[in-house]
């Protein structure tokens, strides 16, 4: 399977139909897995890495998950093809950098992706639409067990796997979920959240993870510790917590509704004018004004069925999908002006923002609930 | 996860910096990031001097100069990558390891999935273990008839290993 084919289809996760996908965008979970005899991916010579890569890229390939798979050497890759899979987080940044010695392997969903000769020798990763960290886990764990009969994994008796990095040493797991919290970016609650979330040892990172902005509203949330913890305690946990900043998400946006209706029909106005109207456009710019008009669809704003255009749009805006729409590779201040054009084009026919409804809607669950509650203390 | 000045309270902010394309991390307690300034952005700076008691820190205290026989990585390459070279480095620099893992995870054993392959093994030399146990204690208390059905059990499971009770 040739990787345009695969690329011209929209991956799983950005289709958008998983559980609670309007506000939880993915979950990913992935997990670090050496080879005993092979000094890790960063430290050997290239004979060495190479060696493991021909040991385990057959590996991967025959794996019943793998069927309809693309596989590739990191060196046939264009730059600007590895940086589409980077913004599909299909390949993390650190493994895009990377040429002779590593290559990946992923499903034609593009819900699994095994890049060999990250940091680590492999690093198994999953991904799906919406909040299913669970179901996540079980995919990379069945083709983790999987390899691990064919494959001589480095385990420690008491350090459990082994990695390159102490950081990851135990589970290998990291799992994470990509928020988008407008809501509690808007009513200014997102710093204390981003504390709470910290003070029980999960982080909280940006769209491309470590040391990334958090740009377009969007977050992850993911575990830090993979030592001494099951499996399954760390996602119940990460879950737990995610499941809390979700419904802190859904009553910032109802109190806003209910008390800063101004605030977010200037938001999401200003968003439509500029969107619609742009003639150059940064990415960065791009994606806050996309997370208001998302959050304007989310609120009733605009009508249910734009949804899939403005989702689309987060990624087609980005700089290595917009050159490879253009086919060719492009200076920054062409690619905004390309971005625009494509923004202003697609939004052409979407309507004007409508906020009456919700906000009316907003007042009576107010009104409902605060009669409710005057009854509860009669 | 503690704080990595007074080891004592747990670590609420967590710093991630990258100097010169290297990636430090410390871990402090409210009272101590206050101290610090590290909440502060302007006091950014000062994290440098936090950075210090950081992981490669760790490492130092468990003897300088020790190289991976397997792979040829020393501390100094730790200082400088923050990562080990094989899979041996784990046993190679076990002594400062403890103290580094333990900053950065709740304890510093394992608990989750165990390969199948090593699994099947480790059942089976637990399985051997308790059988010559209960052997050899039979053989104690004198309980002949006892002994023989494990003998025969041991010699089933691993033939040879009855040798060694």
């Amino acid at each position: 399977m040739a990787l345009h084919n695969i690329l011209a289809e929209s991956g799983e996760w950005l289709s958008g139909d998983g559980p609670q996908s309007h506000i939880v965008i993915s979950s990913r979970v992935r997990l670090a897995r050496n080879l005993r005899n092979f000094p890790f991916p960063g430290w050997a010579k290239k004979t060495d890495r190479i060696a493991v890569l021909e040991c385990a890229k057959p590996q991967v390939e025959s794996l019943p998950e793998m069927a309809d798979a693309y596989s590739a050497y990191s060196q046939d890759l264009s730059a600007l093809e590895k940086q589409v899979l980077v913004e599909r987080h299909l390949v993390s940044r650190e493994h895009a950098a990377k040429g002779v010695g590593s290559a990946v392997v992923m499903n034609r969903k593009q819900t699994l992706s095994v890049m060999i000769n990250e940091e680590d020798h492999l690093r198994i990763q999953g991904i799906r639409s919406g909040l299913q960290l669970k179901n996540v886990f079980k995919l990379v764990d069945k083709v983790d067990t999987a390899l691990g009969e064919r494959l001589d994994f480095a385990f420690h008796q008491q350090y459990g796997f082994l990695t390159a990095c102490p950081t990851n040493v135990g589970t290998g797991m990291r799992a994470s979920a990509m928020m988008h919290l407008p809501g509690l970016v808007l009513s200014e609650q997102i710093n204390q959240v981003i504390q709470a979330v910290n003070k029980v040892g999960l982080a909280v990172r940006g769209l491309y993870g470590e040391g990334t902005e958090a740009l377009g509203n969007l977050f992850q949330i993911s575990n830090q510790i993979t030592l001494g913890e099951k499996e399954e305690e760390i996602l119940t946990r990460l879950n737990k917590v995610i499941e809390q900043i979700l419904n802190h998400e859904v009553n910032a946006r109802a109190s806003l509704l209910q008390k800063r209706p101004v605030l977010l029909l200037d938001n999401i106005g200003r968003a439509f004018g500029i969107l619609r109207h742009a003639h150059s456009m940064a990415s960065k710019e791009a994606l806050n004004l996309l997370s208001c008009l998302k959050l304007g669809v989310d609120l009733g704003f605009f009508p249910e069925d734009g949804r899939l255009l403005v989702d689309q749009l987060f990624m087609e805006t980005q700089p290595a999908h917009l050159q490879k729409s253009s086919q060719q590779k492009l200076q920054a201040e062409e690619r905004d002006t390309l971005r625009a054009d494509i923004v202003r084009t697609k939004l052409a026919k979407f309507p004007k923002p409508d906020g009456k409804k919700a906000i009316e809607r907003g007042k009576d669950e107010r009104k409902e609930k605060d009669e409710k509650d005057g009854g509860e203390t009669v | 996860m503690n704080c990595d000045v007074c080891k004592q309270k747990p670590a609420t902010v967590f710093l991630t910096q990258i100097v010169d394309g290297k990636m430090q991390k410390v871990n402090l307690c409210d009272a101590c990031s206050k101290e610090k300034g590290v909440t502060d952005p302007k006091g950014f700076a000062l994290a440098d001097l936090l950075l210090g008691l950081g992981a490669s820190e760790e490492m130092e205290r468990g003897g300088t100069g020790l190289k991976c026989p397997m792979c040829g990585f020393s501390q100094a390459d730790f200082k400088k990558t923050g990562r080990f070279g094989c899979s041996n480095c784990y046993e190679v620099f076990a002594d400062g390891l403890e103290a580094m893992l333990k900053g950065m995870h709740k304890g510093t054993t394992h608990t989750g999935k165990v390969p199948q392959r090593l699994l099947k093994a480790r059942q089976h030399a637990d399985e051997l273990k308790r059988l010559q146990r209960e052997l050899r204690k039979a053989v104690d208390d004198e309980k002949y008839e006892v002994a023989a059905q494990l003998r025969d059990q041991l010699k089933h499971l691993e033939p040879g290993a009855v040798g060694e009770v």
